[in-house]
């Protein structure tokens, strides 16, 4: 019930409402709750990247359960931007097999190239990087994931060429 | 080369498709089963083969389905564990990216035996475009009158969903993850009740890990005694091992389960020993959360034997001298790899992954990533060393969950086989912050 005049406008697109409806149909009745985490990751696609409270209240709304059981939830997974974030998170693993081949050397890279520290965002909004545990790609590391997509096996060029075409691509 | 059973057709040019999968003979195990095997027969085969649970633990598969209770009118949930989240592993997802189908296939069958009418693949959040993969092998096997109602026109109807998580290493324990498919956050419950009495939506519950269920596959279409006359003992069948670190080919290999670890970590066929013609350091044989081993105890046993890719063998010396085979996350470290380093590294991320409920969690695992990140600093004191080890007992047993246990044992470990190189760290505290320990004895490379 916060500002209600941000509240209005935020409503997911009529497709997306069809894709959460189809979500919900695979929970039985009544079970609709079991379909936030995947709703909350559409929502942060949805909404620029993070779960903004407003966001969150909606979604509760939306499936028809209080706003603390939203809140609880998006501040436990680790997938959730509770804060703005931004246009491309970097997100480095850190974790021992990753750190075995490079990946601490990859993270300090990326830290003097775009002159930021793990959990911060270029003054341009365009990067924020963020280390994260363990992706289940410790034989292909180091490796970071941008959105949806690994990038793995990465070396200084390969990161430098990567971040050029974000770049390139976002100018 | 080696026996193989779950990558034996992944080589197939797309094999990732119905049409593909079905031309080499995919889903005939279903036919077979749900046309001339009742559901109990079915279990009697899982158990026969001895299959043994793939995401760690090593349960028996069979037994661990013959507990689920079957009270009339409720219904029972078969979960596939695919969250995949353990430090070193990475075989379930090439599995699910290679063969999708495999997985349907032997989540099927697995569905049938339990009685199960509706099931769900757990899959991790970071695993997104994996989800899509499978749901879209999913529409396949549903068009084609896999799933759906009465499939083969046998009475039985089956639907599979996929659901993500959304990055918590604890939804890979299996209450937590019946806690985050409830749409909550992934805190583990108490048992008993288990699962498979009172699980998802307080029913009758299965969960099970990806490779086991896919195993089930091949037991159903040759038989549970034929899978058992592969292995060794009762580490029967083949077994996903993700071999990753300072070796020359990491990946993802199928070994018959049996074979040594010499030949794992040396031979060309797997992980082509030490990159860069370094010498061996240390090994964690099953994934972050089991004991490491010095290199002296990786290819043989404390007794001189020779050590095998068997839950047996790799345990062989208890915690003293052995390890685990685990979910086969199997991590390399070469000699100028730091053990203080990399232990702060884990301790870190229990921390980070602890789910706060337990108190000796909690409060333990924050307190080792704090301490050994210290020594690594050259901050320590000597009695550091013995805190850690104090911390990690109290941890160990008393939690919920294995959390606790997954994240003392890494540590507790370091120091029994490395304290030297911890005491090091502290005695030098300049010298450890510009240079590496190496190799903990060098005299007994030689010997």
């Amino acid at each position: 019930m916060h500002n209600m005049e941000t509240r209005e406008k935020i409503q997911f697109k009529p497709e997306t409402v069809a894709e959460i409806n189809r979500i919900i149909s695979q929970f039985p009745q009544g079970k609709q709750k079991s379909a936030l985490l995947r709703i909350l990751h559409i929502a942060q696609h949805e909404f620029g990247n993070w779960l903004s409270v407003e966001v969150m209240d909606y979604i509760a709304e939306f499936l028809n359960i209080k706003p603390i059981e939203v809140y609880e939830v998006a501040s436990f997974y680790s997938m959730y931007n509770l804060n703005p974030v931004g246009k491309v998170v970097l997100e480095v693993c850190h974790t021992g097999p990753c750190c075995l081949v490079g990946a601490e050397k990859m993270i300090k890279h990326i830290e003097q190239t775009l002159n930021i520290k793990p959990g911060e965002t270029t003054s341009d909004g365009m990067f924020t990087l963020k280390t994260v545990e363990c992706l289940g790609a410790c034989g292909y590391g180091p490796m970071l994931q941008i959105g949806e997509d690994y990038h793995e096996k990465l070396t200084i060029e390969k990161l430098d060429n990567l971040l050029n075409v974000i770049k390139n691509k976002n100018n | 080369m080696g026996r193989k059973i779950l990558l034996e057709k992944t080589g197939i040019e797309n094999i990732n498709t119905y049409e593909v999968y079905r031309r080499e003979g995919g889903y005939s195990a279903v036919e077979k089963a749900l046309k001339k095997m009742t559901p109990e027969e079915v279990v009697e085969e899982v158990k026969k083969s001895g299959l043994r649970g793939r995401g760690g633990a090593g349960f028996p598969a069979g037994m661990k389905w013959s507990f689920i209770a079957k009270p009339e009118g409720v219904p029972r949930y078969l979960l596939c564990n695919a969250d995949e989240s353990e430090p070193g592993t990475f075989k379930d997802r090439f599995l699910m990216e290679k063969i999708p189908h495999l997985l349907i296939e032997g989540m099927i069958l697995s569905s049938y035996a339990l009685g199960c009418n509706t099931s769900y693949i757990y899959i991790r959040g970071e695993y997104m475009w994996i989800l899509r993969i499978l749901e879209k092998a999913l529409e396949e096997a549903r068009q084609n009158g896999w799933l759906g109602k009465n499939i083969l026109k046998s009475g039985y109807d089956l639907e599979i969903y996929v659901s993500p998580g959304a990055g918590a290493y604890i939804c890979g324990e299996e209450t937590a993850l019946i806690e985050s498919l409830e749409g909550k956050r992934g805190n583990p419950r108490m048992k008993p009740p288990f699962p498979a009495v009172k699980g998802l939506w307080q029913s009758p519950t299965v969960v099970n890990n990806v490779e086991t269920i896919s195993s089930v596959v091949s037991i159903v279409n040759n038989g549970g005694e034929q899978y058992a006359s592969i292995g060794l003992g009762k580490s029967t069948g083949t077994k996903l091992i993700s071999a990753c670190g300072n070796i020359r080919k990491p990946g993802v290999y199928e070994i018959e389960l049996g074979i040594s670890v010499e030949e794992f970590l040396y031979s060309d066929e797997y992980c082509g020993g030490i990159n860069n013609g370094k010498r061996l350091k240390a090994c964690i044989p099953g994934g972050s959360s089991v004991p490491i081993l010095p290199h002296y105890l990786v290819t043989k046993t404390a007794n001189g034997e020779q050590r095998l890719m068997t839950y047996e063998s790799l345990a062989d010396g208890g915690f003293a001298t052995g390890s685990m085979l685990g979910s086969g996350g199997f991590i390399v470290f070469d000699e100028d790899q730091c053990i203080v380093r990399n232990t702060w590294n884990f301790s870190r991320f229990y921390h980070h992954e602890s789910c706060g409920q337990c108190s000796p969690c909690r409060e333990g695992t924050g307190w080792m990533d704090k301490v050994l990140k210290r020594i690594e600093y050259g901050k320590g004191n000597m009695h550091d060393i013995d805190l850690l080890v104090s911390i990690s007992k109290n941890i160990e047993g008393n939690t919920i969950c294995p959390l606790g246990d997954a994240a003392a044992w890494p540590v507790a470990s370091a120091i029994r086989h490395f304290r030297e190189e911890f005491e090091w760290h502290i005695k030098e505290p300049v010298k450890c912050l510009e240079t590496n320990y190496g190799l903990v004895k060098e005299t007994e490379l030689e010997a």
